[in-house]
């Protein structure tokens, strides 16, 4: 069955727009993806109906706001195969993973061990670090493969006995590598380690079935998974969230306060102190709802066709090297590529000239930038709604780029 | 749009990586790092006996905009001291943009980085690169 992309197309507003005659090719989907109607309609609805603050009105509006802010917790519980009270809404994918870092680090003990990776986004590195500089705690890291995927050959000699959890980029935001989320739950737990994954960069491209994967902590943005900003998520299992104390201390968080001292909130309330992104939420239980309606086969399909058109034409370009696995098996539709001679900046700035939006430096992966001693790569990533319109002015884009700049 | 930043002045001044290089025995050496963009500069300097600069040799990992402004620095550091690469840079800042008044050769061609703000500290920063070296 073929995807309908100008029927996808027709649901993101933006994509219609105009800057200085010409038409919008957004390839940044990486940094911040496009929402749809649906996703905007959701959020101007609770802002225009339902606009309250959660849980302990009375009144009908901030009834209203709790009844659409917990029906986008089921979305999101659904999108990934759990249950809503396993869902914890964050600031975004690094308070996430911020979150685990301070909470789940609270139950480790100087001289455990983290295992990470050398393509990881910095906010799944600098957490850890911080988390290192306050408990005494060491990290590991995987080494990365020439075609950017994680060396999982290393796996068993970089887990050890103190290791209690494995740290890992689902899909990598600069190569697109898909780990092999099964060989690393099987190896962890072989020395009875926890595994979070960080998903930014798979979630916005289909729904999950975290159960099947057997992770511990999944964490994702809402921005770049067609949501609105301001909003991520972290969902853990149970019995995890449970045993962890909180995170931000202050109003819904608590059982119990007295000058003396304070209860908490079972999950994941413990972990929602304070007012939390309420219009954000509910656009992300729309995109959700949004993603889980598409045809994901075939939208994949799609990508990765747009993946290889991009792969064919820079291969065109004289002097253009992709960083990043040469076939489509196992991977997203991340494509990081170097031309020669021009830096990364002045290719996404001359490209910009064709309408074409990406991005370029080091994607907040500096280890990985200096695995492979390079000062940055320019970024194509792709969403269901690109298409060929888009490679090819990207394409015409880096070929002037080679033509004028070196 | 993007013709207009990449402009032939700008272009030229880059591929002449004037000072392009390290020094054998620099006086001073500094780095500067843009954490934004990871664009990196290292200037070195021979100083001659009154503060004034005698030799300067940069090395750019960065954008033509970074190397254009670190060749155009070199092409007219030597015989300064501090104050007079402050008195440079007033002529960056102005090309761009920053502070009011003409900006002088050979700064006045990033005049089109005006229009980029996102880009704007890729000039600046050999400029910071020199001074911390100077300082």
């Amino acid at each position: 069955m073929s995807f309908d992309v100008a029927a996808v197309r027709r649901q993101f507003p933006i994509l219609s727009e105009i800057i200085d005659g010409r038409p919008v090719h957004y390839l940044d989907n990486g940094a911040s993806a496009q929402a749809p109607l649906a996703v905007l309609d959701a959020v101007r609805t609770y802002e225009t109906t339902s606009r309250a603050n959660v849980l302990r009105g009375v009144h009908r509006l901030a009834e209203r706001a709790t009844e659409a802010y917990e029906n986008a917790r089921i979305e999101v519980a659904r999108f990934l195969g759990v249950q809503p009270l396993e869902i914890v809404f964050t600031g975004g994918c690094t308070a996430a993973i911020n979150l685990v870092a301070y909470s789940y680090g609270q139950l480790l003990q100087r001289g455990d061990r983290i295992l990470l990776s050398e393509l990881e986004h910095h906010s799944n590195i600098v957490p850890w670090q911080l988390l290192r500089q306050r408990s005494g705690i060491e990290l590991d890291m995987l080494p990365v493969t020439i075609d950017g995927r994680i060396d999982l050959e290393a796996l068993p000699r970089m887990l050890s006995d103190q290791t209690r959890l494995v740290s890992l980029a689902h899909v990598s935001n600069v190569t697109g590598a898909l780990v092999d989320v099964r060989a690393v739950v099987e190896a962890a737990k072989t020395v009875g380690a926890r595994v979070m994954l960080d998903g930014a960069q798979r979630a916005p491209h289909g729904p999950l079935d975290l159960p099947a994967l057997g992770v511990d902590f999944y964490a994702f943005a809402g921005h770049k998974a067609y949501g609105p900003n301001g909003v991520g998520v972290l969902w853990a299992r149970p019995e995890v969230l449970e045993a962890m104390p909180p995170f931000h201390g202050g109003g819904s968080m608590i059982d119990r306060v007295t000058l003396a001292e304070t209860t908490w909130a079972p999950p994941p309330r413990r972990f929602e102190a304070g007012t939390p992104p309420i219009g954000p939420a509910i656009g992300l239980g729309a995109a959700c709802k949004w993603m889980a309606a598409l045809d994901w086969s075939a939208a994949h399909e799609h990508e990765m066709a747009l993946v290889q058109r991009l792969m064919d034409g820079l291969q065109g370009i004289d002097g253009t090297r992709i960083l990043g696995p040469g076939s489509l098996q196992n991977r997203y539709p991340v494509v990081s590529f170097m031309l020669d001679g021009v830096h990364p900046h002045d290719v996404a700035q001359t490209v910009d000239a064709f309408g074409v939006a990406v991005r370029a430096g080091h994607h907040c992966a500096q280890p990985l930038m200096d695995r492979f001693d390079l000062d940055g790569t320019t970024r194509a990533s792709m969403a269901p709604y690109n298409d060929n319109d888009d490679i090819d002015a990207l394409l015409a884009g880096v070929k002037h780029a080679a033509k004028t700049l070196r | 749009m993007n013709d207009r930043l990449y402009q032939e002045r700008i272009v030229a001044l880059a591929k002449a990586k004037k000072g392009a290089g390290r020094l054998a025995s620099p006086t001073r050496s500094a780095r500067r790092d843009n954490p934004l963009c990871g664009d990196r500069v290292t200037i070195d300097i021979a100083l001659d006996g009154h503060g004034k600069i005698a030799e300067i040799a940069h090395q750019v990992r960065g954008c033509l905009l970074c190397q254009a402004s670190a060749s155009a620095l070199a092409s007219v550091a030597v015989g300064r001291d501090a104050a007079g690469i402050a008195d440079l840079r007033h002529d960056a800042e102005r090309a761009i943009g920053r502070e009011a008044g003409e900006a002088r050769e050979p700064f006045s061609a990033f005049a089109p980085v005006r229009e980029h703000k996102s880009r704007q500290e890729c000039v600046l920063l050999p400029f910071e690169a020199l001074e911390d070296a100077l300082s």
